[in-house]
């Protein structure tokens, strides 16, 4: 009986061999995938942190964060297709809470990062709810208005939020250790990163995401399957921001001290060429958008600083926002343009290519 | 009292300008249905082309004014040629974020040549524009753009009417698959849509640049205080975007001037919301009857 557990290994496929549901439903088409997934949780947690220096680990956990939140915004965009300009806003709101909770109410760090989760999710139901009625372009508009209430409260309601001034965040603790140190943290935002992937994942895989899925792709067509649409829209809207949220306590505590300057609405269009340069729709997708995101950014900023130090560039006064604006811009445009399916179908095709090889095509 | 007058009359000025903007809008959202959110950027470039034929040019006002509306009229074709032609027929998601993606590159490119300083343009509206009712007196700009308001109102007023490429994209509003069956040329108009929908954001910026100065930032902002405007007044109506957009400044200028100047940026969104509420096309938008 236990042989009959033990399945051989499958490690390279040349096409679909699906025979039941659950082998459509498997979340890797072959083993091999699953072992370097693996291999590459193992080098994470048990080689990065160790070889990095600062400056490294601080581009990881800013990825980490990133990518926390691009899941959320992938699961609401990219399936089940309700375009969302204020998630810039959500993760402002996500910072917030976690950082009244923590200064006003005292929460230790774990509740306060989750109960932060939850205050988004509410207010993100709250702004899901013009979705009742509307779809398309005249919900990516409602939710805009979303995004400027949101920062309009967020500076102005100065009892709660303290305005232009911020907050500063005690250092956060888990159950009595102070987690202090960037390595710390490192492993507090990827084995949140591990978690959230896990849950989304698998949230798609149920009924659920299954609704979404449909929703996106025809809601008409949903609605008479008896998919009642209003509930999971909103339903989506709060997993959406509860990730937002999430992520947003995350930067947060790790930045210490917060203002409400970086949740404009730049922000929310950074999220959203986070997933569109990853690929809409695709978990590994929101991921790699993140890291393409953050990394452009670095470049950029190194790039600029080059260019100021260089000497033929002496008496030309260049400065990082104009480049940065221009590089997001390009990247979504092109990538809109060329490959709409973003860099997760780019890595499925160099997968596949090598899977394949000598035959590929 | 005269407090209240300034504000009405600022709110209609402010209004008409909004409406102006509202129109390019709704004309690319007619023809190709396309949301642009780039649109406060093709704004500001006209603002910009302006002022380098007036300033560094030194070419006289009304040669840099022509000027500078055909340098817009082309931005808005090569747009379409290069950008959103290939677009056709993918989901809107893409279209939208196409648009704002563009909003930011041609951001970072006034930022890179203008840098984000606050120009002026040389005084040249004459001083008998101003308008002197009793107590208080109109600025010659706001009277200067009221002006240019209506007339461009007008030609595009008679220009949809009469024209046959006016009708051409009437038609294509109406009903895409009927024009095309009918000989229209359907890319053509988009093409022509954008073009004009450019002048008219490019002559909007001129305008908007005389009364504030001009200032990256501040341009391309109001480009997305245009979304109140056409959803009021329905996302494909050019008079309901007017009317709406009358409605939207007085609001602005009076929530200004009464409750608070902190709020005046946001009231136009919450009402935004509202409306979307409770009457989701707009006062005069067409009602795609659909119960989903």
């Amino acid at each position: 009986m236990i042989m009959k557990r033990i399945r051989n290994l499958r490690f390279s496929l040349c096409g679909n061999y699906l025979e039941r549901y659950e082998q459509e439903l498997a979340i890797f088409e072959t083993d091999f995938g699953r072992l370097c997934l693996l291999a590459a949780i193992l080098f994470l947690f048990a080689v990065v942190p160790f070889i990095s220096g600062p400056y490294t680990l601080y581009l990881l956990i800013i990825i980490a964060i990133t990518s926390i939140a691009a899941l959320g915004l992938n699961i609401l965009v990219g399936f089940t297709g309700q375009l969302s300009l204020g998630h810039g806003a959500f993760f402002g709101v996500g910072a917030y809470a976690a950082a009244i909770l923590a200064t006003d109410y005292n929460f230790p760090f774990i509740v306060s990062v989750l109960a932060a989760g939850f205050i988004t999710a509410i207010v993100g139901i709250g702004f899901g709810l013009p979705s009742g009625r509307l779809k398309g372009l005249y919900l990516t508009i409602a939710t805009l208005a979303g995004q400027f209430i949101i920062e309009h409260v967020l500076v102005h309601w100065e009892s709660v939020t303290k305005g232009v001034r911020g907050i500063v965040l005690p250092p956060p603790t888990i159950f009595g250790f102070y987690l202090d140190g960037d390595v710390a943290y490192f492993y507090v935002t990827f084995i949140a990163l591990v978690l959230m992937a896990f849950i989304a994942v698998n949230i798609m895989r149920s009924r659920y995401g299954r609704a979404f899925v449909a929703i996106r792709d025809n809601d008409r067509a949903a609605e008479g399957m008896g998919i009642p649409i209003f509930p999971y829209k909103l339903l989506s809207f709060a997993i959406s921001s509860f990730y937002a949220g999430f992520a947003g306590a995350l930067w947060a505590y790790y930045m210490v001290s917060i203002t409400a300057e970086p949740f404009t609405l730049t922000l929310s269009v950074e999220f959203i060429a986070m997933i569109i340069i990853g690929g809409l729709g695709s978990i590994p997708g929101a991921i790699f958008g993140a890291t393409f995101i953050t990394m452009l950014n670095e470049i950029l900023r190194l790039f600029t600083q080059f260019l100021m130090t260089a000497p033929f560039m002496s008496g030309i006064e260049l400065t990082l926002a104009p480049l940065r604006e221009l590089a997001f811009g390009l990247a979504i445009v092109l990538f809109i343009i060329f490959e709409p399916r973003g860099l997760a179908e780019i890595w499925r095709i160099v997968k596949s290519n090598f899977r394949l090889w000598p035959f590929s095509y | 009292m005269e407090f209240f007058l300034q504000l009405l009359i600022n709110g209609i000025s402010l209004g008409f300008l909004y409406g102006l903007a509202a129109m390019g809008f709704v004309m690319i959202f007619k023809a190709s249905r396309v949301l642009n959110f780039a649109h406060g950027e093709i704004l500001a470039l006209g603002a910009y082309i302006f002022l380098t034929l007036v300033t560094w040019a030194q070419l006289p006002i009304l040669v840099a004014f022509i000027l500078s509306l055909m340098g817009s009229f082309i931005l808005g074709f090569v747009i379409e040629r290069l950008f959103l032609r290939p677009l056709i027929g993918e989901p809107l998601i893409y279209v939208i974020m196409l648009t704002v993606g563009l909003a930011a590159m041609f951001k970072g490119i006034m930022l890179l040549i203008w840098g984000g300083n606050l120009y002026v343009y040389p005084d040249f509206l004459p001083a008998w524009l101003a308008l002197d009712l009793g107590p208080l007196t109109v600025q010659p700009v706001y009277v200067a753009s009221i002006i240019i308001g209506l007339i461009f109102l007008s030609i595009f007023g008679l220009f949809f009417k009469f024209s046959s490429q006016g009708i051409y994209m009437r038609s294509v509003a109406d009903n895409q698959p009927a024009a095309m069956s009918l000989g229209v040329h359907v890319r053509r108009v988009f093409a022509l849509s954008w073009a004009i929908a450019a002048l008219v954001a490019g002559m909007r910026g001129i305008v908007l640049g005389i009364i504030s100065g001009i200032n990256v930032h501040d341009l391309s902002a109001i480009g997305l205080k245009v979304f109140p405007v056409v959803i009021l007044g329905g996302l494909d109506s050019i008079g309901g975007a007017i009317i709406a957009a009358l409605i939207i400044g007085l609001l602005e200028t009076f929530t200004g001037g009464y409750i608070s100047p902190s709020l005046r940026d946001v009231v136009p969104y919450a009402c935004l919301i509202f409306i979307l509420l409770v009457k989701p096309y707009g006062l005069f938008g067409l009602v795609e009857i659909e119960r989903v």
